[in-house]
């Protein structure tokens, strides 16, 4: 166990004052405490040394306050070619007033709400961080898309996030859809200031019959940003849910991705691309379970990785008994374009269904000198050649975007990155 | 236009190339010839600018310029082509966008104007009639799943878009069945003029009958040991290489 997990380091946080879901906050607290933070050899964070990171970074273990925001600031940060409506949170609160909010959804500050079953989908004895969010958030939203809406133009989940000297922001968002209902999402966060911050989020998505929820996360927030992030969501039946991550920059970052199959014929998408140079730590932890037959989940993680970079990718696919006709596909590619770059990559199946097609694979290897050396021959520049070929690689994920703006923004933003910095 | 003295190279310490010594002017045809191992490859190589290769010895100048001094870009860009013997698939770099990457740096280079989307779509079309390859082929990802002939025709496809003035055929020939072999011998045919010139590595003496070279020469053991017309490339056909190895290697023991 962490010092760091010492109670009075934490109490700020633990015995701030709240107004409502005293009894998951309860819960979230006990879980938290009998867990403490992750230790040194704790099997599930032992590439990513969060404690330690924490420790070093963060003196003041408060919530950080909501900061002054314009409606100017916020517009200036929606990237550019968005279409849609935006939600703003500001040092994880909710703040509809400088918000755009669709037509047809609920949309409300998640403090505010009663009766809400949050820790029902993270739980929080699943991971200590979920538990801390639980016990200590302070805001975030609760989104209901009623049953039969399809909401076209996507989301925007805009963060800003600022801080005093190295405070804690945790957010937490809920996410509801009624049977058949349609609904994008795309986080996109935006770091202030001079001053390091710990986001420690929490999304809970519970999908109805039949419902299509895509969310995408773009991480660019770069050094002063340290993030843990819990998401976690239930598929229910004739559903399909897909995740894409793009992370670009940050100090430390772990990434929780959670799918559980509840219901036959869903599908679970999980998509993802790091490119990662200077100290960044990226972590994606992904967790599919398929519980019942006749459901597939598909997922690709692309990794390019320079100076002192460091990647992680744990992908645990558990097929249950019952989920007899389960296709799992699950594949992690990395290039290390440095020395001192390293990829820590760690595929995990369980299977305990006997009639299931699943397949795993991962590689990491160094940008190909042939295909390079052709490039060349034929005329084309050596940098304009590695970002041809790196580009390749990494930009098939970018094709499982659905939402054209957001699509055309990363590709540019990873089109950049390849072309310049690597 | 190209001009060889004395060339050294080694790859890893080893040395391939013992002192090549070759004069290509425009608009000839030169065939390189030799038994397996003998550095024909070799030379393709160093020639277009592979890293792997180190000149430990000589010159090499084209059109007046230090080839070697040049990055393999560059080399491009200043007109030098090699048709690779394993032309490299490359998973989502797409075949047009590839081309017309390589065409506008090569265009640049050369004091030209980039070609527009349309412009360069009418080159494409008219150069594929070249070695009639099809377009369904250009709008996959680049050599992705092509047959061996569907890359050879591709190489030679790329070498009339890239309008070079040298030439160098690694082994185009290899494993081309003899229709496949035909048509890419009549794209290098209708590219040939008095302005660009073709160097044609090559094991068999085959597609010479379709190539028809001015010169050709013998590589052994990282040497030109032999040069004459094309009635020396009949006689290999005939003979086989072996009494050029005795020849040389009964000279060097003696």
């Amino acid at each position: 166990m962490s010092t760091l997990t010492k109670q009075d380091t934490f109490s700020p946080l633990l015995e701030a004052a709240t107004d409502n879901f005293n009894e998951q906050r309860t819960l979230g607290k006990e879980s938290f405490l009998s867990q403490g933070l992750p230790a040194v050899k704790e099997e599930e964070y032992k590439f990513t040394q969060i404690s330690r990171k924490l420790e070093k970074e963060i003196s003041d273990f408060q919530s950080a306050k909501p900061i002054e925001l314009t409606k100017e600031l916020v517009d200036q940060s929606i990237y550019e070619g968005f279409e849609g409506n935006v939600l703003v949170f500001n040092n994880g609160y909710f703040i509809s007033e400088l918000s755009d909010l669709p037509e047809g959804v609920e949309i409300s500050s998640i403090s505010k709400k009663e009766d809400l079953n949050i820790g029902s989908i993270a739980k929080p004895e699943k991971d200590a961080f979920a538990a801390l969010n639980l016990a200590s958030f302070q805001d975030g939203a609760f989104i209901s898309v009623p049953k039969k809406t399809q909401i076209t133009a996507p989301i925007l989940l805009l963060s800003f996030f600022k801080a005093n000297s190295g405070q804690v922001v945790q957010p937490r968002i809920w996410i509801e859809s009624g049977d058949f209902a349609e609904v994008t999402f795309i986080e996109q966060s935006v770091l202030l200031g001079e001053e390091t911050v710990f986001a420690n989020k929490v999304v809970e998505i519970k999908g109805g019959l039949n419902t299509k929820i895509n969310y995408y996360r773009l991480q660019n927030e770069g050094r002063l940003f340290i993030e843990v992030s819990n998401i976690e969501t239930d598929i229910h039946q004739d559903s399909q849910f897909s995740a894409v991550t793009i992370s670009l920059s940050g100090n430390m970052v772990r990434n929780n991705l959670n799918l559980n199959i509840l219901g036959s014929n869903s599908v679970g998408n999980m998509y993802g691309i790091y490119l990662l140079n200077g100290k960044t730590h990226v972590d994606n932890h992904t967790n599919v379970d398929h519980t019942v037959p006749h459901a597939e989940s598909n997922e690709l993680y692309k990794g390019i990785l320079t100076d002192h970079s460091r990647g992680v990718f744990n992908g645990k696919i558990f097929v249950r008994q019952d989920a007899q006709k389960t296709n799992a596909f699950q594949q992690n590619n990395n290039i290390l374009l440095s020395e001192n770059a390293v990829i820590n990559t760690k595929p995990q199946l369980e299977i305990w269904a006997d009639d299931v097609k699943c397949s795993h694979g991962c590689t990491t290897g160094q940008l190909d000198e042939e295909a390079l050396f052709y490039l060349q021959a034929r005329g084309i520049d050596k940098m304009q050649a590695k970002g041809l070929l790196l580009y390749a690689f990494a930009g098939e994920v970018l094709e499982h975007i659905e939402t054209e703006s957001f699509q055309a923004y990363c590709t540019n933003l990873v089109q950049e990155r390849l072309g310049s910095k690597f | 236009m190209l001009s060889i003295k004395n060339l050294h190279a080694s790859i890893e310490g080893t040395p391939i190339l013992r002192g090549i010594n070759l004069e290509v002017k425009a608009g000839e045809v030169h065939a390189i010839m030799g038994p397996n191992g003998s550095g024909k490859s070799t030379l393709a190589s160093v020639l277009a600018g592979r890293e792997e290769y180190e000149v430990t010895e000589g010159e090499v100048t084209f059109k007046g310029k230090d080839l070697l001094d040049l990055a393999p870009e560059d080399r491009a860009r200043e007109g030098v082509f090699l048709a690779f013997q394993y032309p490299v698939e490359i998973p989502g770099v797409s075949s047009t966008n590839f081309l017309r990457t390589a065409v506008n740096q090569v265009r640049e280079y050369r004091g030209l104007e980039p070609l527009d989307a349309v412009k360069f779509l009418s080159l494409m079309k008219e150069k594929m009639k070249l070695v009639e390859i099809d377009q369904k082929l250009l709008s996959r990802a680049l050599n992705e799943g092509f047959s061996g002939g569907e890359k050879k025709r591709n190489e030679i496809f790329q070498m009339a878009m890239l309008e070079p003035t040298l030439s160098i055929l690694d082994e185009t020939d290899s494993g081309l069945d003899i229709d496949a072999l035909k048509v890419v011998s009549n794209g290098v045919n209708q590219l040939k003029s008095a302005d660009n010139a073709t160097i044609v590595v090559t094991h068999y003496q085959r597609l010479l009958d379709y190539i028809v070279p001015d010169y050709v020469h013998v590589l052994y053991k990282g040497r030109i040991v032999k040069s004459g017309t094309k009635e020396l490339a009949l006689e290999l056909e005939e003979k086989g290489y072996d009494w050029i190895k005795e020849e040389i290697d009964s000279a060097a023991t003696v």
